[in-house]
């Protein structure tokens, strides 16, 4: 328990460090730009193919699921766009998203300092977990909400794909069902979860990276520690984000 | 002009330095000599500010650098240069970019200024052609030139030096330590090197001072150190079986 809180101290005291005494604007926005292509951009295909195929995947359970001919087809659709939007497209997408850019994160700061490269940082005088950590951060939370809108649209193309190849329902179902009591207040929900996830994300791995030691084998280790807290966070953060917005 | 005062610093129980008091001085190549776990990385680390002393002063001039706020203690960092006993080199840039890295941060020079400046320096360590290159694609020689470079790439008053030498052959050693001496003369630099090896002491050891588990046991010239009746000193510079068969050879010599 005291260790724990430790941990949490040191946590705000590092984010404090982040966010006091920046680096010159310029080179924020240099590496904001190249660390929001490393981080988010390059995180587009694998989102997108799990999106396409999970949209897949619920249409076809939903389908079999819906055996009371008094519920009608496009409840399908419906199914389909709201565990899309309120689960699937955030938390799950932000799950992998930890592993992915957690363990990149992590490993890539925690190799720094190990080296001494952050220490060489220091000693010119440069704010070095600023350096390396802002960028990120604010790369991960401005971008990875539209990730999430990506996604969403995605598993709807995926669903929609399903339904024209099996037939499970009818294309006008499906289509009919997506657009039945839409509330875009959803997509808005959805997409400030994405956002504090990435938070949440890049803040502990980068976290366990600078404060990484033990040689390259503690490298690992922490990267496996961020990937392990990053993702409990998150699924308490749904917990909390979810009772705040949707009541 | 660098200063020590009662400087001890401690990692849990451990007492890694303890009482350390000495003076640096200007235009001269200060080491700090010991067996490895003695404390010097430390010690280096303390003066300039990595590790957080538990008690006593460092001083830089005038000022009493471990109290000095951020602000000001980073005016008296961007006169630090220090070179890394792994080179530390930052592996996402090129040569090029790494002793360009500290001129983006604290000049408003051009582009075409930075790169002049940048090239001066390569040139000094005697590296050229290699502006391009990544640290994983040169020798370990090579990045200790490049480290160096970076090191005095904004004209340091100061300079720290890491074992400079640790995993060079005897050859590059030699030349990287000539270079750091002939640097520290040529712009009047206060420098402090770590090491182990006494060839280093021999060759460009100013002024020398010996640590023993983390309490600075022998200070003085380098021509009095083969002379010293300090035991543990005795026991560091006479470690291996040829320097103790050349210092019995000598004195019966003088018999
Ligand atoms: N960050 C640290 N935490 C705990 N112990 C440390 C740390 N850094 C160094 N030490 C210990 O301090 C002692 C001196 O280390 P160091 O200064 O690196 O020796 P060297 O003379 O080889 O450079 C060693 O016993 C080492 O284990
Ligand atoms: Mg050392």
């Amino acid at each position: 328990m005291k260790a724990a809180l430790e941990l949490i101290g040191k946590y705000i005291l590092l984010m404090k460090m982040v966010f006091s005494r920046p680096e010159k604007a310029r080179i924020f926005w240099k590496q904001f730009f190249i660390d929001a292509e490393r981080l988010v951009l390059d995180s587009i295909p694998i989102v997108a193919v799990i999106s396409i195929f999970i949209g897949g995947v619920i249409v076809i359970q939903t389908a079999y699921n819906i055996e009371n001919p008094f519920i009608p087809k496009m409840y399908v659709g419906y199914m389909a766009r709201e565990s899309l939007v309120l689960e699937f497209c955030s938390t799950m997408i932000a799950l992998i998203l930890a592993g992915k850019v957690g363990s990149n994160i992590s490993s890539e700061i925690g190799s720094m300092r190990i080296t001494e490269q952050i220490d060489a940082m220091e000693m010119m005088g440069i704010n070095s977990s600023s350096y390396l950590i802002l960028p990120k951060l604010a790369a991960t939370s401005l971008f990875n909400p539209l990730l999430m809108l990506m996604s969403f649209m995605l598993g709807l193309v995926g669903g929609g794909l399903i339904v024209i190849i099996t037939g499970v329902v009818t294309f006008y179902d499906y289509t009919t069902g997506l657009q039945y009591a839409f509330r875009g207040y959803y997509i808005f929900y959805s997409m400030v979860k994405m956002s504090i996830f990435s938070f949440i994300i890049t803040s502990v791995s980068a976290f366990y990276g600078y404060y990484a030691s033990g040689g390259s084998l503690g490298v690992g280790k922490s990267s496996t520690k961020a990937i392990v807290v990053s993702s409990v966070s998150i699924l308490v953060a749904n917990l909390i984000i979810t009772q705040l917005m949707l009541n | 002009m660098i200063r020590t005062v009662n400087l001890s610093k401690k990692f849990g129980d451990l007492n890694v330095l303890n009482n350390i008091s000495i003076d640096f001085k200007p235009g001269n190549c200060s080491l700090i000599i010991g067996a490895s776990g003695s404390g010097k990385t430390v010690l280096l680390k303390s003066i300039v500010g990595l590790h957080e002393p538990d008690e006593g002063e460092v001083w830089y001039n005038d000022s009493l650098y471990n109290q000095l706020d951020f602000k000001k203690k980073k005016e008296i960092r961007k006169e630090i240069g220090m070179l890394f006993q792994g080179g530390a080199l930052f592996d996402f840039a090129t040569v090029e970019e790494n002793v360009m890295f500290p001129m983006n941060f604290f000049t408003q020079w051009s582009r075409e200024e930075k790169l002049e400046r940048v090239n001066f320096c390569l040139k000094r360590v005697n590296l050229i052609n290699a502006n391009k290159l990544y640290p994983n694609e040169i020798s370990g020689g090579m990045q200790k030139r490049v480290g160096i470079a970076r090191a005095i790439a904004l004209n340091p008053k100061y300079l720290f030096c890491d074992e400079p030498n640790s995993g060079l052959d005897p050859t590059t050693a030699i030349l990287i330590d000539q270079l750091i001496y002939e640097i520290t003369k040529e712009y009047n630099i206060t420098t402090i090197v770590n090491t182990h090896d006494m060839n280093s002491v021999m060759e460009i050891g100013d002024q020398v001072g010996f640590i023993h588990k983390g309490h600075l046991v022998w200070e003085g010239d380098k021509n009095n150190i083969l002379s010293s009746d300090n035991k543990e000193l005795n026991n560091f510079v006479f470690a291996s079986n040829m320097a103790k068969r050349m210092r019995d050879m000598m004195s019966e010599h003088k018999q």
